[in-house]
């Protein structure tokens, strides 16, 4: 396994790699999003009962979905920045945690807008939306303990401590509406068995959940990209500083 | 073992333990994380008027009556029923068979006071066309999932 990371985890290597990749996963991302949202607009069928609000779902369920997966990332970095101590881990956690918390927000603002003219109300303190709410607040917590110290190594452990911590929301997110009685429905796609959807608006909602990764997984390649160099910024200036103290 | 085995073996207790605690207090906070009770739950619950609540359920085929801005209708989880009036606009999907859940107080008469009604859907999306063609085969499960 450790061979595995000093292959691949190393910065230099992991630069050449994501160079590579980027191209790739944007131009995905575009013909994703593009064909997805075409479908989801104008060539799927309208919902029996929620007639054509249904289409706010496949901005809303995919933007749910990589919201979770966002913080698995934070969380799974975090936990190697704790143990195996690897400079990319920091670095991978701190560049996923704002895009996450993009996707959550986007959640929430779609479930919202999709709730009023659904359920007749903007909000409700049901277990679902309470959770997906924390995950946000998590995120925020993250990023602010990031930066919350002049030394940023203190900083990074904090912020894995917590992201660690607040790991345990994400199943709850999950079992929310199985657990308890909620006003937001159970899941229809991730679940055992048959999705219960129909396979015309399986098809868009599918497309724009692989879109919307493409996309995720580019922006944080970026990202990492960009701590990376910044990291290397930092070190010079330091060096040039004691260089020019001698 | 070597101080990497044990930060992991920390880690990993640490989260078994957070995780062990969270399921106990969710557990223990039990039925206050429920969103709403159903009709069943309600009547072993001896909730006096000084509560607000929410129930929820189907609404039951044939029980709505509107008198002007008043609907009256019954919600059921197809065990117990809750007679519900509710004065106010209704949501969009609301309609029989349909799930809701109301916030309001039960009156002295048993009759559940409703402040606000707020439409459920299920998880099932499908074209209204597909949607009739099950009901019309027979394979149409009203509400099955909702009044769970």
């Amino acid at each position: 396994m450790s061979s595995f990371f000093d292959r691949y985890a190393n910065p230099t290597r992991f630069m050449r790699l994501a160079t590579a990749v980027v191209p790739w996963t944007a131009a995905a991302t575009l013909l994703l999003l593009g064909s997805g949202l075409y479908f989801a607009l104008f060539d799927s069928p309208a919902d029996y009962q929620q007639g054509e609000s249904v289409r706010i779902m496949y901005v809303h369920v995919p933007s749910a979905w990589l919201a979770m997966a966002g913080y698995s990332t934070v969380a799974v970095a975090s936990a190697f920045a704790l143990i195996w101590k690897h400079p990319l881990a920091d670095l991978v956690a701190r560049a996923a945690s704002p895009v996450g918390a993009c996707f959550a927000l986007l959640c929430l603002v779609t479930g919202s807008l999709w709730g009023k003219p659904m359920w007749g109300t903007w909000w409700a303190w049901d277990a679902r939306l309470t959770s997906v709410l924390i995950l946000f607040f998590l995120y925020l917590g993250h990023m602010a303990l990031l930066n919350a110290f002049d030394d940023a190594a203190r900083g990074a452990r904090a912020a894995a401590i917590l992201a660690l911590a607040g790991f345990v929301n994400v199943p709850v997110i999950k079992f929310s509406v199985d657990w308890w009685n909620t006003l937001h429905q159970p899941a229809s796609v991730s679940k055992m068995g048959m999705p219960s959807i129909d396979p015309r608006m399986l098809l868009p909602l599918m497309l724009m959940a692989v879109g919307y990764t493409c996309f995720y997984v580019t922006v944080l390649l970026l990202r990492v990209k960009g701590e990376i160099l910044s990291a290397k910024i930092r070190a010079l200036r330091l060096s040039l500083m004691q260089v020019a103290n001698q | 073992m070597t101080r990497k085995q044990r930060r992991l073996y920390f880690v990993l207790l640490g989260m078994l333990a957070l995780g062990g605690a969270t399921a106990l207090v969710l557990t223990a906070m039990g039925d206050t994380l429920v969103y709403f009770y159903t009709p069943s739950e309600m009547a072993g619950k001896q909730i006096g008027p000084d509560r607000r609540v929410r129930i929820g359920g189907l609404v039951e085929k044939g029980s709505v009556a509107k008198d002007h801005e008043t609907t009256n209708f019954t919600i059921t989880d197809l065990t117990a029923t809750l007679p519900v009036t509710y004065t106010g606009v209704l949501p969009d999907l609301f309609r029989e068979g349909q799930g809701v859940v109301a916030e309001g107080r039960i009156g002295r008469d048993g009759v559940f006071h409703a402040s606000e009604v707020l439409a459920k859907h299920d998880e099932k999306y499908m074209p209204k066309e597909v949607a009739e063609q099950l009901k019309k085969s027979g394979r149409w499960q009203e509400g099955a999932d909702t009044a769970k």
